[in-house]
């Protein structure tokens, strides 16, 4: 783009007094917001902040209660994301809208199709995509099913979609959540070609050291307003997550006494699960956790991560290997379930808190012995004792800040954040050996995020002997003392947290040798 | 967060059932407005059929007590996450087993034994005739909804082949066992009122209605006293939730089902025990179904179920006056009023509730304005 002529011309995006309510709840208000053309902004604040519903209303899937939208210096009335469309905005979301038994070149036509003929539709869009591919730097092979694309090709295929009609605006939600460090980087230079072409791009993002990089204005919103819009020269990532949260943070590295691990409390042993379809989840593994030390488990989703956890906790069964947890040896002749488990001290706050920590339908009180009914404190013979489980809950919320303070609250009602710290409150409650963590901080606030890590720093000092499977690199950096990385459900690596960088981590998570 | 405020308890169990009957009611009126007659006199007549004498009363809560067993039944399966349309056939079930030990001991056993023999053979039978499809869909994955279906068409030809072939009395024409003897005849309520001293009308209505009442109590406790109930209500909410907390789903499916189909089986008290005093078809007719639409309107809780069987009970006492005293007016209109029953308090509900949330929600501070 040629220099503006007046700052207000060269605004792609330009939103004033914002305001949008749901029930009591203002997730907008006074928001306002200004996106200069062919920049990239990112948009940073915790869940619930009011990102989502801000850029929801941009894309025309909300309608804002009052205030006006401006874009490319007209101004614009978005009911639907057709008319998004049509004004040249175009989103990514954070789970990809494609069709997984087309093509991927079906899906860049699936409702834009330039012909009734499907297969002069197909040349048509076909020669267009090249020269777009061409020019950006967007490759997918594209007539490979999507379901057989990798994570990474998808999301370059839903940007090309965006691109394919015509988006100058770009929203990306989260764009990040599903790819290894390498792919990360690949999606930034792309990303820095399509700002060189003059495409604007609104990046959603709670990965603040993503914003650095990348960014050239950062707005963060708290609690449904903006609180903070500068220009990434002055910004940096304290200050960021500072404004994010309203006070201090450390999420860093702890500096620590290292204590020697000590016993090992519980070694795998070439452990191989075949699914259903026989197909290869997990392949020789061998793992050994020791008191004292915080094992962190790196890898891109879905390469085994998930099936280890459930084979430690007892529930699945693998195909073959052992286990070994103190003096129990649990094989195909000896299988481990949750039961056994728990009584031998193992605790485990699973990655999928929706369908497998909590029961959502039941009160808080009721989830928060789920797994322990059976502990004397809570139960008399068959009978639960329902004083008993109330007021251990209310410790439990009292101990790590569960808010609302009600055991009676549904489950389902409260927020994320709250939702692990009540689940950690009953693992971590009966003195685990062995502590299983799933994405600990999966859709928890920054806030939430520190108390979570201290508590799991606790319980390595304590003497457990604690895994953390979690798809932010981050997160392993911070908690871990050693790091095993995941390929394709086997283990491509182990190292010492001083040999951990991102780089070395990122190899290994695409599979490739250190 | 949603737009509409969530309903006071009190509301959504008490206002939002009695406006959702009002409804249905007003509903019913209309329809009978329309085939010309006084929808004033109808009501009058079913609530004075239903309520209006102590053996209108009595005939009401007869029909109530076997709504309880076939509601709970249907209750404590959907807790444990299962639709159980099998109550009608393990109702029959049921009463076949209550039937056949009456047939079998009753010459011979005395009341105190025989009554608690029965009860016990009812529950087993429906158990075990629940069983089958629980197995099924707990470790070979046949829909419950489907299998139970089936069974209660099976129970039902079961029934009659038993009746036809073996128990009815050679040279008799009805379709029916020989009659018990008295040791297996669960004394009438104006019996059992008279060892009291108090006089009460002759009706089919039992000491069986207790039992009901000791029924709703017990699935009370069970479900939400027990662990055994917080397993059961936990594989029904989350499977996958309760398979992580150690409990084993299967097992859960086997139980929830086995009280279901025993709650079912009871009604074998009521009506063969109670009041007829000898095994013949159609003893159950329907009150199997009607147990859905009892669970439905009761919210599956127990309190609620022996309301809900109470209105329903009272719906066939006063539609059968109705029926009687209305020139014109036959009872398939009662089967309609049924209908929009439980059209509103099942579907219906989730259209009223909001409009409920409405009226009910606090106005801000502007409401003068």
């Amino acid at each position: 783009m040629a220099g503006g002529l007046a700052a207000h011309a060269a605004l792609a995006v330009r939103m004033t007094g914002i305001h949008k309510r749901f029930g009591a709840v203002a997730a907008n208000a006074d928001v306002n917001l200004a996106v200069q053309t062919g920049t990239v902004h990112g948009l940073v604040g915790e869940n619930g902040a009011g990102k989502s519903t801000l850029m929801s209303v941009l894309y025309g899937f909300y309608q804002a209660d009052s205030g006006s939208i401006e874009v490319l210096g007209k101004p614009a009335t978005i009911r639907n994301a057709d008319d998004a469309i049509a004004l040249g905005i175009g989103m990514v979301h954070q789970h990809f809208m494609l069709v997984d038994t087309l093509t991927a070149l079906e899906n860049v036509m699936l409702g834009a199709e330039p012909h009734w003929l499907l297969r002069r539709a197909d040349a048509q869009v076909r020669g267009k995509l090249q020269a777009l591919m061409q020019s950006t730097g967007l490759h997918v092979a594209l007539d490979v099913l999507v379901c057989d694309l990798p994570v990474g090709d998808r999301q370059r295929l839903e940007i090309l979609k965006a691109l394919y009609r015509g988006a100058r605006i770009l929203i990306l939600d989260e764009p990040t959540a599903v790819l290894t460090p390498q792919e990360t980087e690949q999606l930034f230079d792309v990303l820095r070609v399509l700002r060189q072409q003059g495409t604007t791009i609104l990046l959603i993002t709670h990965k603040l050291k993503e914003v650095m990089r990348l960014c050239d204005h950062v707005t963060v919103m708290r609690a449904g307003r903006v609180v903070h819009e500068l220009p990434i020269a002055q910004a940096s990532v304290e200050g960021l997550a500072e404004a994010m949260v309203g006070r201090k943070v450390h999420m860093g590295r702890v500096d620590e006494v290292t204590l020697a691990p000590t016993d090992i409390l519980l070694q795998a042993t070439d452990i191989t699960v075949r699914d259903a379809l026989n197909v290869v989840r997990l392949s020789g593994l061998n793992l050994t956790l020791r008191s004292g030390e915080i094992v962190g488990v790196a890898g891109v989703s879905g390469n085994g991560q998930s099936e280890l956890l459930d084979v430690l906790s007892g529930l699945l069964q693998p195909t073959s290997g052992r286990l070994q947890m103190g003096e129990d040896t649990f094989d195909a002749s000896n299988p481990l379930d949750p039961l056994k488990a728990r009584a031998l001290g193992l605790a485990h706050v699973p990655e999928d808190r929706h369908a497998r920590a909590m029961v959502m339908d039941f009160v808080a009180w009721e989830s928060a012995v789920l797994g322990y009914d059976g502990l004397a404190e809570y139960a008399q013979g068959g009978w639960m004792n329902h004083g008993a489980m109330r007021q251990a809950t209310a410790n439990m919320m009292e101990r790590f800040d569960v808010r609302p303070r009600d055991p009676e609250l549904l489950s389902r009602s409260f927020s994320g954040g709250n939702q692990q710290k009540l689940v950690l409150a009953r693992e971590l409650g009966q003195r685990p050996k062995v502590l299983l963590v799933g994405q600990p901080t999966r859709g928890v606030d920054i806030g939430a995020i520190e108390f979570i890590y201290a508590q799991l720093r606790a319980m390595r000092d304590a003497g457990c002997a604690v895994l953390v499977v979690s798809s932010e690199l981050d997160e392993i950096l911070a908690l871990s003392n050693r790091v095993i990385v995941m390929n394709q459900g086997r283990v491509t690596g182990e190292l010492p947290i001083e040999k951990c960088t991102e780089a070395s981590i990122g190899l290994l998570m695409v599979g490739d040798a250190a | 967060m949603s737009t509409s405020h969530p309903l006071p308890r009190w509301a959504d169990l008490v206002l939002l059932p009695a406006v959702c009957l009002g409804v249905a009611l007003l509903a019913a009126a209309g329809v009978v407005a329309l085939v010309g007659q006084n929808p004033a006199e109808v009501i009058a007549v079913l609530v004075h059929g239903a309520f209006g004498t102590a053996r209108g009363f009595s005939y009401t809560l007869y029909y109530a007590t076997t709504f309880v067993f076939t509601g709970l039944a249907v209750a404590v399966a959907f807790h444990g996450g299962l639709f159980n349309i099998g109550g009608e056939g393990q109702a029959i079930l049921g009463g076949l087993g209550t039937g056949l030990v009456a047939l079998w001991f009753s010459a011979f056993l005395p009341t105190w034994v025989m009554l608690p023999l029965m009860l016990v053979a009812g529950a087993l039978f429906g158990m075990a005739w629940a069983a089958v499809p629980a197995y099924l869909q707990a470790f070979r994955g046949s829909h419950v909804v489907i299998t139970t279906i089936m069974f209660n068409f099976i129970a039902s030809s079961l029934l009659v082949y038993l009746l036809v072939n073996h128990l009815r009395p050679v040279g008799s024409m009805s379709v029916e066992s020989v009659a018990f003897a008295d040791s297996a005849k669960l004394p009438g309520m104006h019996e059992a009122l008279a060892w009291l001293g108090l006089e009460w009308p002759a009706s089919p209505l039992n000491l069986s209605v207790v039992l009901a009442g000791l029924a709703a109590a017990g699935v009370y406790l069970f479900l939400w006293r027990t662990r055994a109930g917080y397993h059961v209500r936990a594989v029904g909410s989350s499977a996958s939730a309760a398979e992580y907390a150690g409990i084993r789903t299967r097992r859960q499916v086997m139980l929830a089902m086995a009280v279901s189909g025993g709650l079912a089986g009871m009604v074998g008290m009521n009506e063969i025990a109670g009041v007829h005093g000898k095994l013949l078809l159609e003893f159950v007719s329907g009150a199997g179904f009607t147990g859905i639409a009892v669970a439905l309107m009761g919210r599956n809780h127990p309190v609620g179920i022996v309301l809900a069987s109470v209105l329903f009970g009272a719906l066939f006492q006063g539609g059968a006056e109705v029926a009687f005293e209305v020139r014109g007016f036959s009872r398939d209109m009662v089967v309609m009023l049924q209908g929009f029953i439980v059209l509103f308090s099942g579907a219906m509900v989730y259209v009223i509730a909001p409009m409920l949330a409405w009226v009910l929600a606090p106005r801000s501070g502007a409401a003068h304005g």
